[in-house]
């Protein structure tokens, strides 16, 4: 089901802005753009729910806040959890129409959060769960997550991550739970963004999507070339851009026009400096 | 009108909650708390109880889902014990810094290693200093009224309130009890308005870092509502008697014991029944002994003790919890309390039980009739 971009309906960008001025982000941060984005489909009856990450900074410390919507900060491991309990007291007061949006990051995703995001999956709790993924901690100042490719540097992996250490894969994971919606997607392909973040905010029970956003400093990448690195993840088949059909099948929904090398996208980035060639390879072999 | 019944004290704690009308309930087993979000799980099903029940995966998400629905303004309830609660350590800290009012339910049992699944205090006096106010129960009755007070305290307060009842000693025991009419607690309790929460049209962030000088003037602020909480909950209490005929406090004496007596027992929770026995007996043999029960243990209620301390020259506190390397956690608190009284009574440290081992009122009896041979600076473990 490759989306039609052309169908006026999946691309639309409201002027309408539920993320001000003056937030924390870092330039180049990938993670603020898509929050920025995502809230503009979403729309302003939403409440938003996230752990320690690096948005916990981003949206700004007291007295200030960077939502113009409702903002619950949780502990690291237990996002989903209050989301959870968000969306019960909605519904017992009637506030059926209002979405819930549960934004992490790759740690509070692939690794401290897991179990409650199991449990919320589980029970088909009505929200949308967003991962912003940037690869590592990048809050703590870039330790290696379970989503930190192999080959990648972090202070916690100074040699490389080891190549038998893939990334977690969290597609996977979440689509053993029978997800209603499931997608991967990047701001750096704006247009099937918008597309799948429109059909999850149409959707109802457990909804989880994806998102690859670049880190500048984690990636050791110019700031200004954040949304070109993060396409040619997409490009060079790093990050396909997914969605689950209706037979519960993962399908590719934006092929790259100009696929290029897993080498080209790595070679981009001083993260995987020290990757050998025979795993660069491996990894290309993988994909092919 | 209140109805009598024979419950199971895990029962009579559902009872109370449902009287408390909670629009959500997270919820988790654990021995010996079990029966407790059973029951409840039961009353949503037979469609008595209109709450969201959510069955989650952990312990840690039954206090984060909580979290979430009180911080969107519903009223809610949670119950756990040992190893469950010190799992939701972490959050219990973030309730309370958030100020939310909630009602947890805690039946006390012993942390491991080794397993042990029977009573002590362990769990519930290591979460002292999470901001939580803790209350301890002595009946199944005294469990449910508290659970009532402790709402109604709770969102006056804006503070989260922890209700102890002993793991099997209460949970698991059949006690006559009054259960009150639904309108009488409506009356008490009115709906919980909560003064802000998350709303698309009124949009608010909650939690966001605080830099140090105004996380000091948070944490002041929040130290003050604490200091005024004993007022807050002796009210409770009071307007509490006034509808339902049961009197409680934050210290109580027991007219067991002999008020003139200038030795005294202290003790919390279920024991207290014992210890009623026991000195019941002994000042009927001539061993002229008082008997305290505290209520309310956060705050620490310190001058009511050292109003009813104050021509005491012994006290012996019996603890069920253990600060290792240092002795009884009750007795600290005693200690620390009575240290302004300008005459201090002696205070004598003894662990009395730990992990279920059983206290009968011979147990206690010992204690005092061998009382000279207590140290007074070290914890008194039985032989």
């Amino acid at each position: 089901m490759e989306n039609d971009f052309s169908a006026a309906h999946a691309w639309q960008i409201t002027s309408a802005e539920h993320m001000e001025c003056g937030h924390m982000a870092c330039p180049g941060c990938g993670a603020s753009l898509s929050m920025r984005h995502t809230l503009k489909i979403l729309g302003a009856q939403t409440v938003v729910v996230m752990p320690a990450c690096c948005w916990a900074i981003i949206a700004g410390g007291q007295p200030t806040t960077a939502l113009s919507v409702p903002l619950l900060h949780t502990p690291f491991a237990v996002a989903a959890a209050a989301a959870s309990g968000v969306r019960r007291a909605l519904t017992a007061q009637g506030k059926k129409d209002v979405q819930v949006l549960c934004w992490a990051g790759d740690g509070g995703t692939f690794d401290i959060g897991l179990q409650g995001i199991s449990g919320a999956a589980e029970r088909h709790e009505d929200m949308i769960y967003i991962c912003y993924d940037n690869e590592a901690y990048m809050n703590t100042g870039i330790q290696q997550s379970s989503a930190t490719p192999h080959g990648a540097w972090t202070t916690t992996t100074p040699g490389g991550k080891e190549f038998q250490y893939a990334k977690k894969d969290i597609l996977a994971i979440i689509k053993a739970h029978n997800p209603s919606y499931l997608a991967s997607a990047t701001i750096a392909y704006p247009e099937d963004f918008y597309a799948k973040l429109n059909r999850a905010k149409a959707a109802s029970g457990f909804r989880f999507i994806h998102l690859l956003a670049a880190c500048p400093s984690g990636w050791k990448i110019d700031s200004q070339d954040a949304l070109k690195v993060t396409r040619m993840a997409v490009d060079s088949g790093v990050f396909p851009l997914l969605e689950m059909d209706d037979k519960g099948r993962l399908q590719q929904t934006c092929k790259p026009e100009n696929p290029i090398s897993v080498k080209t996208y790595l070679q981009a980035q001083g993260r995987f400096k020290l990757m050998p060639e025979n795993e660069i390879a491996a990894w290309q072999q993988e994909i092919s | 009108m209140q109805k009598q019944a024979i419950l199971l004290g895990s029962d009579a704690i559902a009872n109370g909650v449902k009287l408390c009308r909670p629009a959500v309930i997270s919820a988790y087993p654990i021995t010996p708390q079990t029966h407790i979000i059973e029951t409840l799980s039961e009353m949503v099903d037979r469609g008595e109880l209109e709450s969201q029940y959510i069955k989650v995966e952990s312990e840690m998400s039954a206090i984060a889902a909580v979290l979430g629905s009180v911080s969107a303004g519903s009223r809610s309830f949670t119950a756990s014990s040992s190893q469950g609660l010190a799992m939701m350590h972490e959050v219990l800290h973030w309730f309370a810094g958030a100020r939310l009012p909630l009602v947890l339910v805690n039946a006390n049992r012993a942390l491991g290693a080794p397993w042990n699944i029977w009573s002590d205090q362990s769990d519930s006096f290591s979460q002292r200093d999470t901001g939580w106010l803790q209350i301890y129960c002595e009946t199944s009755q005294e469990a449910l009224d508290t659970i009532i007070i402790a709402y109604k305290a709770s969102e006056q307060l804006m503070l989260p309130i922890m209700v102890m009842i002993d793991g099997f000693i209460l949970s698991h025991t059949m006690e006559r009890l009054l259960i009150p009419d639904q309108q009488l607690v409506d009356d008490y309790l009115p709906a919980y308005q909560a003064p802000y929460r998350l709303d698309p049209d009124d949009p608010l962030t909650f939690g966001a870092a605080a830099q140090p000088d105004l996380f000091y003037e948070l944490k002041k602020t929040f130290s003050e509502t604490m200091s005024e909480a004993p007022t807050v909950l002796k009210n409770c209490e009071a307007d509490f008697r006034q509808a339902f005929a049961r009197a409680y406090s934050p210290v109580m004496r027991c007219p067991e014991g002999d008020e003139k007596s200038d030795t005294a027992i202290i003790c919390c929770g279920a024991m207290t029944g014992t210890a009623r026995v026991a000195v019941a007996d002994l000042n009927k043999r001539g061993l002229s002994t008082d008997l305290l029960k505290i209520r309310l243990l956060r705050p620490f209620p310190k001058d009511e003790l050292c109003a009813v301390c104050r021509d005491k020259k012994r006290i012996i506190v019996l603890n069920r919890a253990c600060s290792y390397g240092v002795g009884g956690t009750l007795s600290q608190e005693v200690r620390a309390a009575l240290y302004h009284l300008e005459q201090r009574p002696l205070v004598n440290d003894v662990m009395i039980s730990l992990g279920g081992k059983e206290v009968f009122p011979e147990t206690i009896a010992a204690v005092i009739e061998n009382r000279e041979e207590l140290s007074s600076v070290d914890c008194n473990w039985l032989k």
